[in-house]
């Protein structure tokens, strides 16, 4: 894939209803594509990710689908447990979609609509303020290749002191049934003073062709409010991820993350937390179930800016087969957050000798008064806990499973939606059992 | 010889200055420096009282002896002499048990089978931009070779080697430790050199062949620049060891306090079977000073072992960096790793930073990496004050405590002098 193809693809894009910002953001992170191009594992930030081989592929870029009909069987596949009492959101191949979404909450609570008519909706001054404001962490060319790219991107207002009784979920679907497929979801989420949402999200491919998903979602968290976020991957093998979510607590508020990783072939989860505010609190699980040749990198990012804020992050990888897992986590304590709490600890469990575990904690502390600490082990089932289990009847196989799943039990507890959890229970259930 | 420079100086033109490290310093002009500076001779002084005060001083928290002091300064001619038939004396002692124990020039000539087979097998010419240097333009250094068997009954060092001593900044150090023999190698000296050189960039090359232990510790306290960060020495060192047989054993220690910026990184290859690696640092950052420090373990015999005890300390304005890597190949069964490293932060405008990378592909491999960071507690101050312990020497305390770990695995003599260093490095950041 060469960079003329996306030189004419940018010529192309019907831009005359862009507003002034979103011009100059689209021309500004084009030039930054066109001068950096795919990132190479010679890039700090991507050493133990090669996505150069994804882009040896033709792809059409964000293509609307020729066929509608053939994806309804995946429009009710994709669909997340209590589905009928959520706020539903699809996106089909990087564009969302509608007529297909449902908003069950009232519109003083929640507001969800395409970007570009936000702007005329009374939101221009948030979206003039915060769209485009992760390209300031990430400066890579895939990152400015979405923002170059912004169409049909959404727009999702949570109102002052609304607590949305219904989740929002958020489904993306790709159509690689005739071709290889390149799609590039954008959003930007506002959660007002006091307000509180729950956001999953989860990702389903059509067809055996290639796809390759480049998605971008940016996030503002206001004073006292409250996010909860659910990234759940379970897409097939020759499926590919760029992920990066960019969440900016702005005011003293509360954060709460967790990212699943199952199935997949390439993986790459950016999760940037920016702690703008005195007195932000903030919580980071994910969890990685690698097996086959699956590849899961998970980069997190925590900018303590102000003092008396708390962090808190575990995330934990188990690889099997010839999988490969990656955990980069950077803390970063500026001169003035004095009084900063921020913890990390990374587990790692390899089952195989072609796996293969990659760690990179980060601490990077610029002020004196802090704690900060971090942790990580790579090591195999505790095999006098497995003796425990044996002698007590139980088989290698079964002690085995139930080992890895104690392990993964510290997080998938934390998903505090109670029927996805017990879906993602189930999900990890089946993908230990199959072993 | 001249073939092999000139390869290593073709090579180093086409390298570029790496970015990467946690430092910042102003571009060095590499047609600036003096490659080959022959042992000069010191201005002379008649008494110490020529001395600048502040040295005399400085000796005398060290607690150096006189003789020492003089010879150091370069006072009194004969005092020169008498180190220089002690360390012939010493010589002659090695010599009947087999060691050899020369400058590496010295040994070029004298047996250049060694050099030949061993120099750069550790850190080839084309390793990095600096080491890429040192191959091309390297001065002197010390050569050191222990035969099979031979335990080396006093520890090596440069110290005693004074001839070499101005031999400037491109030093090469190579020691070879045959079957099951000893060494414990010391390099550096805690008396402040002011020492006008602006690069150094030195390489050091061990080789621990099967049931062989080499010890090497280091003690670094060069010009850091004065208390605005002008000046200061930059000091790039490229130093590494192999456990080439089985059951062999390497061990860094290092005390590092001086340097206006100091980048290295005392790495071990574990190849033989059950071979240990270990590394064990403090480094020291005040006022400008930038240090990025740390080590690579690279497991690739079987059942093998490290530990990594890395303890960072800053103050003033300065940065501190551990960046580490443990890497346990495909081959390395059952390899086991522990990583600590400590900060403490001395001052509301230092940093302290940790760049570990972890690489694992085997399933037998167990790998722990543990960090912390934190400033020293209100309590214990309070609680050496209430005993009538000023507030500077109870800093002092705590950090002595806090590195104590690292200290105790230095040979005796230097771990006392080692400790007054850093208390001395303290002064004035307290407060």
């Amino acid at each position: 894939m060469n960079a003329t193809y996306f030189k004419d693809q940018f010529q192309q894009l019907q831009t005359e209803n862009d507003t002034v910002h979103l011009a100059a953001l689209r021309a500004g992170s084009f030039g930054t594509f066109d001068q950096k191009g795919f990132p190479t594992t010679k890039l700090e930030e991507w050493k133990y990710t090669n996505i150069s081989s994804l882009f040896d592929k033709e792809y059409q870029i964000s293509p609307f689908t020729d066929n509608p009909a053939s994806l309804a069987a995946a429009i009710e596949e994709i669909q997340l447990p209590e589905h009928t009492n959520a706020n539903v959101l699809y996106f089909v191949n990087g564009r969302y979609e509608p007529s297909l979404s449902i908003i069950r909450s009232t519109i003083e609570e929640l507001q969800v609509m395409p970007l570009l008519q936000a702007a005329s909706a009374g939101f221009q001054e948030i979206i003039d303020q915060h769209l485009g404001e992760s390209s300031v962490y990430l400066k890579d060319g895939i990152h400015a290749l979405n923002t170059s790219f912004i169409t049909d991107a959404v727009f999702i207002h949570v109102a002052a002191g609304k607590e949305l009784s219904h989740p929002v979920y958020i489904y993306h679907l790709a159509d690689a049934q005739h071709q290889a497929i390149l799609t590039q979801p954008r959003s930007l989420v506002y959660v007002s003073k006091r307000a509180k949402i729950q956001i999953a999200e989860t990702f389903r491919t059509v067809g055996t062709m290639d796809s390759f998903s480049n998605a971008v979602m940016e996030v503002v968290v206001a004073q006292d409010a409250f996010l909860e976020y659910y990234k759940l991957q379970n897409d097939a093998a020759h499926t590919s991820q760029v992920s990066s979510t960019h969440i900016h607590q702005t005011g003293k508020s509360h954060v709460h993350t967790v990212t699943i990783s199952l199935n997949g072939g390439l993986l790459r989860n950016n999760l940037n937390m920016i702690l703008d505010a005195e007195g932000n609190e903030t919580h980071l699980y994910g969890l990685s179930l690698l097996k086959g040749k699956t590849h899961v990198d998970n980069h997190t990012l925590i900018d303590n800016k102000h003092p008396n804020c708390f962090s808190n992050q575990l995330y934990k990888n188990i690889a099997d087969d010839a999988a490969t897992g990656v955990f980069s986590g950077r803390i970063i304590v500026q001169p003035d957050a004095q009084k900063t709490n921020a913890y990390q600890s990374n587990k790692n469990i390899i089952l195989s000798d072609q796996a293969t575990i990659n760690a990179k904690p980060q601490l990077e502390i610029f002020a004196d008064d802090v704690k900060c600490s971090h942790g990580c082990t790579v090591g195999q089932l505790d095999e006098e806990a497995l003796f425990y289990l044996r002698a007590r009847g139980i088989s290698r196989e079964l002690a085995e499973v139930l080992l890895l799943q104690a392990f993964a039990t510290d997080i998938v507890e934390q998903v505090k939606i109670e029927p996805l959890r017990q879906h993602i229970d189930t999900l990890i259930q089946q993908h230990l059992s199959i072993q | 010889m001249l073939q092999w420079r000139l390869k290593a100086f073709a090579h180093w033109l086409k390298l570029e200055e790496p970015k990467w490290p946690n430092v910042t310093y102003p571009p060095i002009n590499y047609q600036d420096i003096i490659y080959y500076a022959a042992p000069k001779k010191k201005e002379q002084l008649n008494s110490l009282d020529e001395v600048d005060p502040e040295l005399l001083l400085t000796f005398d928290k060290l607690g150096i002896s006189l003789n020492e002091q003089k010879r150091l300064t370069g006072v009194a001619v004969d005092v020169v002499m008498d180190s220089v038939s002690i360390a012939t004396s010493f010589k002659e002692q090695l010599s009947e048990i087999g060691v050899i124990f020369c400058s590496i020039s010295e040994a070029i000539q004298k047996h250049p089978e060694l050099v030949k087979k061993y120099l750069g097998s550790v850190v080839p010419m084309t390793d990095n931009y600096f080491s890429a240097l040192n191959s091309a333009v390297f001065t002197d250094g010390s050569f050191c070779y222990i035969p099979k068997g031979v335990r080396c009954p006093m520890e090596l060092s440069t110290y005693f080697r004074i001839n070499a001593e101005n031999s400037g900044q491109f030093e090469r150090t190579l020691i070879i430790a045959e079957e099951e023999s000893y060494v414990s190698y010391l390099e550096g000296c805690t008396a402040p050199m002011r020492d006008e050189n602006q690069l150094h960039a030195a390489v050091v090359e061990l080789v621990a062949m099967r049931k062989a232990e080499i010890k090497y510790s280091t003690v670094q306290n060069w010009y850091p620049g004065d208390k605005e960060g002008k000046g200061g020495i930059y000091n790039f060192v490229t130093k590494r060891g192999i456990c080439a047989g089985d059951h062999a054993k390497i061990s860094w220690t290092q005390v590092e306090t001086g340097s206006a910026v100091t980048w290295k990184y005392p790495s071990v290859i574990l190849k033989g079977d059950y071979s240990i690696g270990e590394f064990y640092s403090v480094a020291f950052t005040n006022n400008y000073q930038q240090a990025d420090t740390g080590t690579k373990m690279i497991h690739l015999g079987k059942n093998t072992r490290s530990r990594i005890v890395a303890k960072g300390i800053s103050a003033g304005k300065s940065q501190n960096s551990y960046r580490g890597l443990v890497r346990a190949g495909k081959g390395a069964l059952n390899a086991r790793n522990f990583s600590q490293c400590d900060s403490l932060l001395l001052g509301d405008q230092c940093g302290a930073h940790t760049f570990p990378y972890i690489e694992v592909k085997n399933k037998t491999a167990i790998i722990e990496h543990e960090a912390t960071t934190s400033k020293i507690g209100e309590d214990q101050l309070f609680y050496c004050k209430q005993r009538g312990i000023d507030a500077e020497t109870a800093v002092a305390m705590i950090v002595n405590g806090f590195a104590k770990e690292v200290m105790n695995q230095l040979p005796m003599e230097f771990a006392i002098e080692a400790q007054k260093l850093l208390a001395i490095s303290m002064e004035g950041s307290v407060g």
